[in-house]
């Protein structure tokens, strides 16, 4: 089965995030840089994919800056078959012109499915994954969380989350994408042999300028700031007893939120 | 934005301003041309309302309310738009709200949420009503499907938006990014802009129960699908999604196990509050992943969050630091849980926690 992954390098979720001076950005000078989590279930869940299919192939899409080839070595570490870097050095992308690079790239690789994170921990936009599959006229599920191959290997059995603890248990025939949260499967480390396989993978590297086929940005952001702080409060001190009744009343009285 | 921090400057606002939407721009075919989204009415506001078992969404009230003031001030309408099976009734009170008209789009095959089919559904009734602004709660579904749309009428996107106004005669929004430790302006380039925002972010009015939109019912034309719902399965009955819960009660790898989890559950019951959990408390098997908060989980934004021992990791703030309440109970008075919280207790959860409960019993009449 050919099999295609979106992956984005993003900070690590523990990074404190600091603001240019002129607010036009993020500080990137101290940031550790990694597989966006959601897309490290991916790709988890691709490289079971593939095993269930009997074979096949798991192909790494990213677009990105050099620096991303790292994280892209990271995922061919674990299993996957090789990659496809779109350079994005001197274009300024938002979430529709990066899908349409992403589409661009991957149409011509003909995949029967597509695995992508639910989110980008860093934008939060929630956006990519969804337009690739509208691009190339897919259906997709959104969020996906346990993936099974149909017995017939033209569709998957998904479960999505939905609101309030309900999941909804659906088939969805392929080619399709399907946006990965976190579900049961841990992704996998990468093994000794694993990262030394990996330094001669192929990555095929393509320019997203020449992808964009004069497609621009619909968004532009700028004002970047920190939430306001929030200050410590009250500290509550004494007998259990006494604690809780005051806090119950400073709760309905102060508060006003009971 | 990819490439975060840096501005758009290549081709000016006025280019794009004297371009349709629609209108193909070179050779990329495989992007289907918008819907024939040519004039649109400047100043609309067009909103997707939803509805759970016949009744309005709590968030889709709020946004009612939002859409009709960004009408206002763009000198325009707003419009509700639901859809579903049998949501006309759900579609006149937002009348309720001041919205004058509404669209109910209906059909059997839009008796559950399916992505593909909801997005055909809008992309039907989007360009009959030609709105200049299109917006939907942070939903689920809201989350799931206004990409795919705003992808095909090439409008610009603005994701969990927690402000949103009309300036210069375009909607700005301003929105949380990585995971709420930032926040970032999103100004739109398109002549369409969209954007879903943040459930309890603002305010809602008080209903006027003898106002009713006017209701223009469609019937649904939308293609059979890919994708089926083959199951429902419903693990809690009844569970308010931590996403709209007003007060949450959440516990942490302190409750050492799921039995244990009973005393987090018990103080919920009575405040009313949907049960959040750390990771670790997740990762442990003491409770069910739906009920995470923080960056791999739920972003929560409720009246009251009592976190009860849990540490206060930066992955955990990040979803609950928009709280308007934060208390915390935890035995480490160095825990750093108790530097983002307005009221801090210092103790035993399993000491704390059922003295609260039986407080507030007496407290609420229960
Ligand atoms: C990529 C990534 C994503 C993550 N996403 C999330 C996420 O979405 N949500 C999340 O929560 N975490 C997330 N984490 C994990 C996070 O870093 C922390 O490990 C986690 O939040 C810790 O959970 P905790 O506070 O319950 O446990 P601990 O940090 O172990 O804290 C337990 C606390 O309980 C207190 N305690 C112990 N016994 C008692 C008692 N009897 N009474 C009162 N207090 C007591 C202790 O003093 C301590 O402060 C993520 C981590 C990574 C790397
Ligand atoms: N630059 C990128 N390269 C590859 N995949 C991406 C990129 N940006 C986003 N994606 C994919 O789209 C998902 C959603 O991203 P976002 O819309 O930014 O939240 C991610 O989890 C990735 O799978």
């Amino acid at each position: 089965m050919k099999i295609g992954v979106l992956l984005k390098q993003a900070p690590d979720t523990e990074t404190k995030i600091k603001i240019k001076q002129d607010a036009s950005g993020i500080d990137e000078s101290d940031i550790k840089w990694v597989i966006n989590t959601y897309d490290e279930y991916a790709v988890e869940e691709a490289l079971r994919l593939k095993d269930a299919a009997g074979g096949g192939e798991v192909v790494i899409v990213t677009a990105g800056s050099k620096r991303a080839v790292d994280s892209m070595r990271q995922a061919l570490a674990m299993g996957a078959d090789r990659g496809i870097r779109i350079d994005t050095e001197g274009v300024v992308l938002d979430s529709y012109t990066t899908a349409v690079i992403l589409s661009k790239a991957v149409q011509s690789e003909n995949f029967e499915i597509i695995f992508a994170g639910k989110q980008a921990v860093d934008d939060d936009c929630v956006q990519v994954a969804q337009m690739v599959a509208t691009a190339l006229d897919w259906p997709a599920i959104w969020p996906a969380e346990h993936i099974e191959l149909g017995a017939d290997k033209k569709s998957v059995q998904v479960t999505r989350p939905v609101a309030g603890g309900v999941k909804e248990i659906m088939e969805m025939q392929l080619p399709g994408v399907l946006c990965c949260d976190k579900g049961d499967h841990e992704p996998r480390y990468a093994s000794l042999p694993g990262i030394m396989k990996a330094k001669s993978k192929p990555i095929a590297e393509l320019k997203a300028a020449d992808l964009l086929s004069g497609e621009t940005p619909k968004v532009k952001w700028s004002g970047f700031g920190l939430p306001p702080e929030r200050k410590s409060g009250k500290v509550l001190k004494g007998e259990p007893e006494e604690v809780c009744a005051e806090l119950v009343k400073l709760l309905r009285e102060e508060a006003k939120v009971i | 934005m990819r490439g975060i921090g840096e501005i758009v400057e290549r081709g000016s606002e006025g280019d794009l301003e004297k371009r349709h939407p629609g209108e193909s721009r070179g050779p990329v075919d495989w992007i289907p041309a918008s819907a024939g989204m040519t004039n649109i009415k400047m100043g609309n506001v067009l909103f997707i309302a939803e509805v759970e078992e016949g009744k309005l969404k709590g968030y889709s009230k709020e946004l009612a309310c939002k859409a009709v003031e960004l009408a206002s001030q763009a000198g325009g309408e707003a419009h509700g738009i639901v859809i579903g099976k049998n949501v006309a009734a759900a579609a006149e009170e937002l009348g309720q709200f001041g919205v004058a008209k509404a669209t109910a789009v209906e059909g059997e095959a839009l008796a559950e949420f399916i992505g593909e089919a909801y997005t055909q559904a809008l992309l039907e009734a989007v360009p009959a009503l030609k709105p200049q602004v299109v917006l939907a709660s942070a939903s689920g579904s809201g989350k799931d499907i206004l990409p795919r749309v705003a992808f095909k009428l090439k409008a610009g996107l603005a994701t969990d938006c927690i402000d949103l106004k009309i300036e210069n005669g375009k909607l700005k929004a301003r929105r949380p990014i990585f995971a709420g430790k930032a926040l970032v302006d999103v100004t739109f380039l398109s002549d369409i802009q969209m954007a879903t925002a943040r459930p309890n972010s603002f305010a809602t009015k008080q209903a006027d129960a003898s106002k009713k939109a006017s209701v223009n019912k469609v019937a649904a034309n939308v293609a059979p699908s890919k994708v089926k719902v083959k199951e429902v399965k419903e693990a809690e009955k009844g569970m308010k999604d931590l996403t709209e819960a007003d007060v949450i009660v959440a516990g942490g790898r302190a409750l050492g196990s799921s039995e244990n989890f009973k005393v987090v559950k018990e103080l919920a019951d009575v405040l009313g509050a949907t049960v959040g959990a750390s990771r670790a408390a997740v990762d442990a098997g003491y409770i069910s992943h739906d009920h995470q908060v923080g960056q791999t989980g739920k972003t929560v934004n409720p009246k009251l969050y009592i976190a009860c021992g849990i540490s206060g990791a930066i992955q955990h703030l990040a979803g609950m630091r928009t709280a308007k309440v934060i208390v915390a109970i935890n035995k480490d008075p160095e825990a750093p849980i108790f530097s983002k919280a307005d009221y801090g207790v210092v103790g035993d959860l399993f000491t704390i926690l059922p003295i609260l409960t039986r407080n507030f019993k007496e407290l609420l009449g229960k």
